[in-house]
């Protein structure tokens, strides 16, 4: 084949959906592999690998983020019912919840208000953009939630949707480490305040290397903190006037 | 046809919660109102349809895969990042430290108070 034809290609198959659709679930393997390989490590957990490689891949075939998405939108659009699908570990749950249901009502409400207010407080004192501000409040909650919540306050989604993963990532790393410095062993504890502070990747990072039980009740925390951030934040952002 | 049940489910309680969440200018995102009316309809059913159940846990698996496309966005936000790069990770660890630090102690402070629970698993 001459390098016309192949030019014709490249013209075709970068203007097509299928290419995008094709490269996002190629990388998705490809880092899969990758984070095996390393180990498992959270700094290079698989969603955060796929990200680059199609930055990466974006980047050197010059495409345009619109152009991308027209490919990509088909997974993005499975973030709905995704969400909605959250109702079923949350009902599966449920007797222990009623069980626990004082401990966890407390718990997540300071835990969210904490998440909320730290980083509202954090980026403010250190002089952040409104639009960064109203970005990072709801960093803390599992990322179809946080975009929802992000354009709803007229932040930015797509940089909620970055931050919630490093949030998720950096959970991962200083969790086991605030748990060994104040001797916190609970494994219901340990799963609940990592599902609460670092979403689907405290959970993930719980069912591997905590147990079954805290896998679950980070499962619990990240259903339940995302429905309260999801209800409190908005208006009491309306009610700050910020 | 159990795969394309669960998904009308999915799809239906999402449709519904964008409905109430325009009808009464709700400020939360019409996904999670949809995730309200199915917990809502779960708990009136008493149990999970095996064809929702297929549908929604396959979702849920691979649900960080659903992030990427979001998350390639960042791309668009080189020029803000860069400029605020020490601003977003100086609050990211403070804020998520905290977080962590104080959900877990008020939990074993309130947990502490109920009658000593019994660990299955450790």
């Amino acid at each position: 084949m001459n390098a016309l034809g192949l030019e014709q290609i490249w013209v075709y198959l970068s203007a097509s959906p299928l290419l995008h659709l094709f490269a996002t679930l190629l990388a998705f393997i490809l880092a899969t592999y990758i984070n095996r390989w390393a180990g498992g490590t959270p700094l290079l957990h698989p969603v955060i690998v796929t990200i680059a490689l199609l930055i990466g891949f974006l980047l050197l075939t010059g495409t345009d983020y619109a152009t991308y998405f027209q490919g990509a939108q088909f997974l993005h659009f499975l973030l709905g019912p995704a969400t909605v699908a959250l109702a079923i570990p949350l009902y599966d749950h449920r007797e222990r919840v009623r069980r626990m249901l004082r401990p966890i009502v407390v718990g997540t409400i300071t835990g969210v208000a904490t998440a909320v207010i730290s980083a509202v407080g954090i980026a403010m004192a250190l002089g952040a953009d409104p639009e960064t501000i109203f970005s990072l409040a709801p960093k803390s909650v599992t990322s179809p939630i946080a975009m929802g919540i992000a354009e709803k306050l007229g932040g930015i989604p797509s940089l909620t949707a970055g931050l919630v993963l490093i949030t998720g990532v950096i959970g991962c790393i200083v969790g086991p480490w605030i748990f060994r410095l104040t001797r916190v062993t609970d494994p219901t504890i340990q799963g609940y305040s990592m599902g609460l502070a670092a979403h689907g990747f405290g959970t993930a990072y719980c069912f591997a290397s905590v147990g079954a039980v805290a896998g679950a009740f980070s499962g619990l925390a990240m259903g339940v903190s995302g429905l309260t951030t999801a209800f409190l934040l908005p208006p009491l952002v309306h009610l700050l006037g910020l | 046809m159990s795969l394309i049940i669960g998904m009308c489910i999915l799809l239906g309680c999402q449709f519904l919660g964008e409905i109430i969440s325009r009808a009464l200018s709700l400020p939360v995102p019409g996904p999670v109102l949809g995730m309200l009316v199915l917990l809502i309809g779960l708990l009136i059913r008493g149990s999970v349809p095996a064809s929702l159940r297929t549908m929604g846990e396959g979702l849920l698996k691979y649900l960080t895969l659903l992030f990427v496309p979001a998350g390639v966005g960042l791309i668009q936000h080189f020029g803000l990042i860069r400029q605020e790069i020490w601003i977003l990770i100086a609050t990211l660890i403070a804020s998520t430290s905290v977080t962590i630090l104080v959900t877990s102690q008020i939990l074993q402070r309130t947990a502490r108070q109920r009658p000593a629970g019994k660990e299955e698993e450790a």
